[in-house]
């Protein structure tokens, strides 16, 4: 199904869309009066964004720079071409540490690579440790949002599921008494686990170290208690120094949930006694985007939601009309790259109001690449029916005399049709709104009667 | 070919044009750390807590197991630092010293040094952190250029205890680590 028809879907339960969009805007909000109290965020916006170009052109210079200085600190490095690879390798650590059950943190790159499903298949135990992600786990689902994978659910549903899965009471359904539920859900299989999987936030070239964040502390508490740590990395996820992380940690949580900093900011360099750490590169289609000039810089993505939060078009059609990976305006303009046909009608999920741009903490200029996909689109699939109607239209705009004569049939054929053929299928304005009153006059004719 | 020659032939056969990096000025910030320090801490649902405060707590005996990497707490503690962290599943505070702290965030700098085990600030159910008032820096690049290249195998900032908004939005302190974070300015 295309975006239109899936928001459609998402728009029956009314008040859970209208909830939806509410909430969300309540944290653009929130981001929005967090970044006014730093007096310099427009020149660390700019400062993260320059950061980013010189990362993307020089790329692998720092790839090449952050194996070694992760090497010598005792880490493992991996490298995967695509999706396949990255699930292979994984597998292949697991397996070499006769391991069948994992705890992983939230990683928006192995959701992308559907490793779950891959691990599953070949018998290992997959356990999303993000209260979130637990959630849409149990419900089979894919997260719906990069930094609140289950905001698309009420209390009432996580009840209801949790007195189903975790023997919760029926009907209590107290955030906190269900997070509780989780903990101590969650607990076990931490300290059971021996292997955890994370993300990467940031590599740091200089250093060979990366950084994860979170506020649950889910992330460290399986890594530290396991004995094998992997850690999937996308190639665009590297920053040259370690004084570059003083730019992006000041703007990442503001920009997400409108924080100061997320609580937990941990630096891995070198594993704890007896302990591995290994880190899987992953490409999946990144230096493809790398080559694809006008579309290269939604490769400097911190994946931090914001654009999602302001997007006026994905708080009222929520993150699975998407049908990507990464939903929301980022998504958008990402995920054509990676299957042109499938995600051909993501670019069209916008007002272009630019939105998405000014929120964004590196300064994606993704309206701008949402319309370039759309010419990249027109031209893939050939004549459209909008296509057919903007020739129409240049057939009548062109004389004048067709001009004149076609407003005076249009205004006689509105009033006077019946309703169920003006709001036809092929009327896709008039689906949910109805078209204007029809004046009785052109405007021309009114400015002669009465502007004489 | 390997898949890292592949990728890394693939980007430089694109010849990018090569941008400078920006210099990061210095910004400043708060002229009353301490107070900037505090209020961030509450911001993020974490307590201030002198030092009188946290010894009656402890003599009041609502943790039964504490660990504790600082000598002046030596006395309450009880725990010895475990060979297997998992032994610390039912741990129920530990006291570490932090380096130094952002007064902006109120992000304090642990590094394995301060953990003595990387699980403890996280397996805890409740975490003290010890850190000096003349430690405070008025922001995250003041932070890095005192980091500079101190070397450790891993570290981290705590700004504040586990938190979720995973269910509905609503806050919820405790999720996964530590349930409450009192930090003491000495």
């Amino acid at each position: 199904m295309s975006h239109p028809q899936e928001a459609a879907e998402f728009l029956k339960d009314t008040a859970k869309s209208k909830w939806h969009d509410d909430t969300l805007w309540f944290i653009r909000d929130k981001r929005d009066k967090m970044s006014k109290t730093i007096p310099e965020w427009e020149e660390l916006r700019e400062l993260a964004s320059s950061i980013k170009d010189n990362v993307l052109g020089n790329l692998a210079d720092y790839l090449e720079e952050f194996e070694r200085n992760a090497s010598k600190n005792g880490i493992h490095i991996h490298w995967a071409k695509d999706a396949e690879e990255h699930n292979t390798i994984v597998l292949s650590i697991l397996k070499k540490k006769d391991c069948t059950a994992i705890v992983k943190s939230k990683s928006i790159l192995t959701e992308e690579c559907h490793l779950n499903p891959f691990l599953e298949k070949n018998g290992v135990e997959v356990v999303d440790t993000d209260l979130g992600e637990r959630i849409v786990q149990f419900l089979g689902q894919p997260p719906s949002h990069i930094v609140l994978p289950a905001i698309h659910l009420k209390k009432g549903e996580i009840s209801e599921l949790f007195h189903e899965r975790l023997g919760t009471e029926k009907g209590n359904e107290d955030p906190y008494y269900l997070t509780q539920a989780a903990r101590h859900h969650l607990r076990e299989k931490f300290l059971a686990a021996k292997v955890a999987i994370t993300g990467v936030n940031f590599g740091v070239a200089e250093t060979g170290e990366f950084v994860v964040c979170t506020n649950e502390g889910n992330a460290d508490m399986g890594v530290h208690l396991a004995d094998t740590h992997i850690a999937s990395m996308g190639i665009e996820k590297i920053i040259p120094k370690r004084n570059h992380l003083g730019v992006f940690l000041r703007l990442l949580a503001r920009s997400a949930t409108g924080q100061n900093i997320t609580n937990y900011n941990s630096h891995f360099r070198s594993p704890e006694n007896g302990k591995e750490i290994h880190i899987i590169l992953v490409d999946n289609g990144r230096t493809a985007q790398l080559g694809r000039e006008n579309f290269r810089d939604s490769l400097k993505c911190i994946r931090c939601g914001a654009c999602m939060n302001t997007c006026p078009i994905y708080r009222r059609s929520g993150g699975f009309s998407y049908k990507s990976t990464v939903p929301g305006p980022i998504g958008s303009i990402l995920s054509p790259g990676l299957d042109l046909q499938k995600h051909s009608s993501l670019p069209f999920a916008s007002t272009l109001c630019g939105s998405c741009t000014d929120v964004c903490p590196v300064k994606i200029n993704i309206h701008e690449q949402l319309y370039l996909w759309r010419q990249e689109i027109t031209k893939a699939q050939g004549t459209s029916i909008k296509g057919l109607s903007m020739k129409f239209g240049n057939g009548i705009f062109k004389s004048p005399l067709s001009y004149n004569y076609s407003g005076k049939i249009m205004r006689m054929a509105l009033k006077n049709l019946p309703k169920s053929l003006i709001y036809n299928p092929a009327n896709v304005w008039g689906k949910q709104r109805d078209l204007p009153p029809v004046p009785n006059e052109s405007f021309k004719e009114w400015v002669k009667k009465n502007r004489p | 070919m390997s898949s890292k020659d592949s990728i890394i032939e693939k980007i430089r056969s694109l010849k990018l044009d090569q941008k400078p990096l920006p210099e990061i000025p210095d910004f400043g910030g708060a002229t009353d750390l301490v107070q900037a320090f505090c209020t961030s801490i509450a911001e993020n649902n974490g307590e201030i807590m002198s030092a009188e405060d946290l010894i009656t707590k402890l003599e009041s005996g609502i943790y039964p197991s504490i660990f504790s990497t600082d000598v002046s707490f030596e006395n309450f503690s009880n725990q010895a630092l475990p060979v297997d962290v998992h032994s610390f599943s039912k741990l129920d505070l530990a006291i570490l010293k932090g380096q130094f702290a952002v007064a902006e965030n109120g992000a304090i700098w642990l590094d394995d040094a301060d953990l003595r085990l990387r699980a403890i600030p996280f397996i805890t159910e409740h975490l003290v952190i010890l850190v000096s008032r003349d430690s405070l820096v008025a922001n995250m690049h003041q932070a890095y250029d005192r980091l500079g290249d101190q070397h450790s195998g891993f570290g981290l900032f705590i700004a504040g205890p586990s938190k979720t908004a995973d269910i509905e939005q609503s806050l919820v302190i405790g999720a996964h680590g530590a349930k409450s974070l009192m930090v003491v300015l000495v």
